[in-house]
């Protein structure tokens, strides 16, 4: 090398990332707020939500390391918040309660659909993407609402949350809301990890221009289809958790619905950040939460009449806002907050 | 003469009813500098898309390294060493100038399934990258984003992208199209120096370049390879002079 070069490698590796303040306002926040609920008079409500939202937060996380970063439309991810939480419903009521057992069966399972739908679906691209990935996700729909024996169409109530490690500390609220906590953020840190690794970029990489990457001797497929079984494995996670949250399962934790749910909520955070997609689910949820609430009282001048009209029909109001934000803020919420990308 | 790197035997392709390539016949020894040349519209893109596996071929062989490699495809071939560079400029317009460069170095380094540690952040993709990136003038350019670089720059990027895969052969379809005059002197001369390293296939207009760089010549009308020689005999080729080249540029 010549001495210019040696100069200009010696500046090449780029400077340590700062500390990005946007994931860690919003891990600091979900990591106190149990400590807030618990003066708000309304404990359980509280946790319940912001369980609720950590767990789509997960799902939607899991969708962003493919959507975002590998531009793969999958429009059947709730397939795998169904497998996750059908493997805690079916094993548990074989007698096999804890979380240590149900977990790897779920992360085996979502795993092992992901791979065999993966192989066929990641041959086609674009439009058919999307339409074959939803119709797998339908099909296992379909098997969900025909197995009579885990309650079929109705789905199944747990007899209780799932067992860790033989004890039964997950019925506390407050640990689950820890575990819940410490599943979002491990899955956050590894999603970082993976997203700058030599697999990372070459995902990214794919995205771009897959023709530019097979020029270089890189088969994009592979790729893809690893991320989309690792994808498929953290949603799987998050089923568990939904199962045990709702301490119920039934077909309609995996409606295409609640796949374009998981879309909307990716985009409605930001693309491509990981934690935008926490965000997204969490704008998502709270607005369904509370829009009713906020409709009341921004309609006040109306006659009691119409505002209870306006407050019934909420949703009405719900989708719009929604488009709004994804038409007029490019990036999504996190489009809004400095720093807030770091793509 | 040695022993040939490349070799097209009675390659052809059509798209419906338009022959692209018909019936073409080429070898290419190790070493050498092949420029191909022709008007237009003759199937120079095409027959480059043809040996690099992007597009398939009608019927014929490519012979590559004395291997037959016709079923192989793009990034197979890649893999065995055949780089290309697109006439329409090809690469990651995200990533820096840098990255683009160290992914090709990550390609031919074998561990791309690693999940763990910043690939960005990695030396011993980092330095030959930079060492492509100075060979070709971009060093100073290594932190800009490449879809901010200019359109000669892209040229110069793609080169370097090709190199780091470390070729047998480099596929260049048109180098020079686009660059301004410094940065056209600048490829002619990494070009120049390229020569010891690896054998070059070259498609190019600018003659006074193909001229001064090829060892060899092969000119293509309507797929046809109409002839093939040194720079003197294509210069001399009465069909060439007729078919292709303009009096002025022969001179
Ligand atoms: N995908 C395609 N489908 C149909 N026709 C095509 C396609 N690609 C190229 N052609 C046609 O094939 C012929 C050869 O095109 P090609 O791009 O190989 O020419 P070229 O020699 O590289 O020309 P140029 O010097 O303009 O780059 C042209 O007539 C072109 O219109
Ligand atoms: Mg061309």
């Amino acid at each position: 090398m010549t001495d210019i070069a040696r100069m200009q490698s010696a500046s090449i590796v780029p400077p340590a990332p700062r500390i990005e303040r946007v994931p860690l306002i919003l891990f600091g926040a979900l990591a106190i707020a149990p400590f807030l609920a618990a003066l708000s008079g309304a404990e359980g409500y509280v946790l319940s939500l912001l369980c609720r939202v950590m767990i789509f937060g997960l799902a939607a996380l899991s969708l962003d390391l493919i959507l975002g970063y590998g531009a793969l439309v999958s429009f059947g991810h709730a397939a795998f918040l169904g497998i996750g939480g059908y493997a805690v419903g079916i094993l548990a009521s074989h007698g096999m309660e804890d979380a240590l057992v149900q977990i790897p069966v779920a992360l085996a399972a979502s795993g092992l659909f992901a791979a065999i739908t993966g192989t066929i679906s990641l041959r086609t691209k674009g439009v058919y993407f999307i339409m074959i990935t939803l119709a797998f996700g339908q099909m296992l729909f379909f098997l969900a609402t025909s197995l009579a024996a885990y309650g079929g169409d109705d789905g199944l109530t747990l007899p209780s949350r799932s067992l860790l490690a033989g004890t039964t500390i997950l019925k506390n609220d407050r640990v689950f809301y820890g575990f819940c906590f410490i599943c979002l953020l491990g899955v956050y840190v590894l999603a970082r990890e993976i997203v700058s690794s030599r697999f990372g970029r070459v995902l990214r990489g794919a995205k771009e221009n897959p023709t530019r990457m097979e020029a270089i001797g890189f088969h994009p497929f592979r790729f893809q289809l690893l991320a989309y079984v690792i994808s498929g494995m953290m949603a799987g996670l998050a089923g568990v958790l939904l199962a045990n949250q709702a301490e119920f399962i039934s077909p309609s934790f995996m409606t295409w619905q609640r796949s374009g749910e998981l879309i909307f909520m990716v985009v409605l955070g930001g693309l491509g950040s990981l934690h935008g997609a926490i965000v997204g689910a969490a704008a998502f949820l709270l607005l369904e939460e509370f829009l009713p609430e906020i409709l009341h009282l921004a309609s006040f001048m109306l006659s009691s009449d119409l505002q209870s009209r306006l407050v019934e029909n909420w949703k009405m109001v719900f989708g719009p806002v929604l488009i709004l934000i994804v038409l007029f803020v490019r990036g999504g919420i996190m489009g809004l907050v400095p720093g807030g990308r770091h793509d | 003469m040695t022993k040939p790197l490349l070799e097209l035997r009675n390659l052809r392709k059509n798209y419906g009813a338009l022959i692209v390539t018909d019936d073409v016949s080429l070898s290419v020894p190790e070493g050498e500098v092949h420029a191909i040349i022709g008007p237009n519209g003759a199937g120079k893109t095409t027959l480059i898309h043809q040996i690099s596996g992007l597009a398939p071929s009608g019927s014929g062989q490519v012979l590559f390294d004395g291997q037959d490699i016709t079923g192989l495809r793009l990034h197979e071939r890649a893999r065995r060493g055949l780089a290309r560079s697109f006439q329409i400029t090809s690469v990651l317009p995200g990533f820096s100038a840098l990255e683009n460069v160290a992914l090709a170095v990550q390609a031919r380094s074998g561990s791309s399934y690693r999940l763990f540690g910043n690939a960005a952040r990695e030396p011993d993709l980092n330095g030959p990258a930079m060492e492509c990136l100075n060979l070709v003038g971009l060093g100073s350019r290594s932190h800009v984003l490449a879809g901010l670089l200019s359109h000669g720059e892209k040229r110069q990027l793609e080169l370097a992208i090709a190199l780091a895969t470390e070729p047998k052969l480099l596929l260049l379809d048109e180098p020079l199209a686009g660059t301004g005059h410094e940065e056209s002197r600048r490829v002619v001369e990494v070009l120049r120096r390229l020569r010891s390293r690896t054998t070059i296939l070259l498609i190019e207009h600018d003659m006074e370049a193909v001229f001064s760089l090829a060892d060899r010549i092969s000119v293509l009308v309507y797929g046809r390879l109409i002839a093939t020689g040194t720079p003197e005999q294509i210069r001399h080729n009465p069909e060439v002079r007729a078919a292709y080249l303009g009096e002025e540029e022969m001179a």
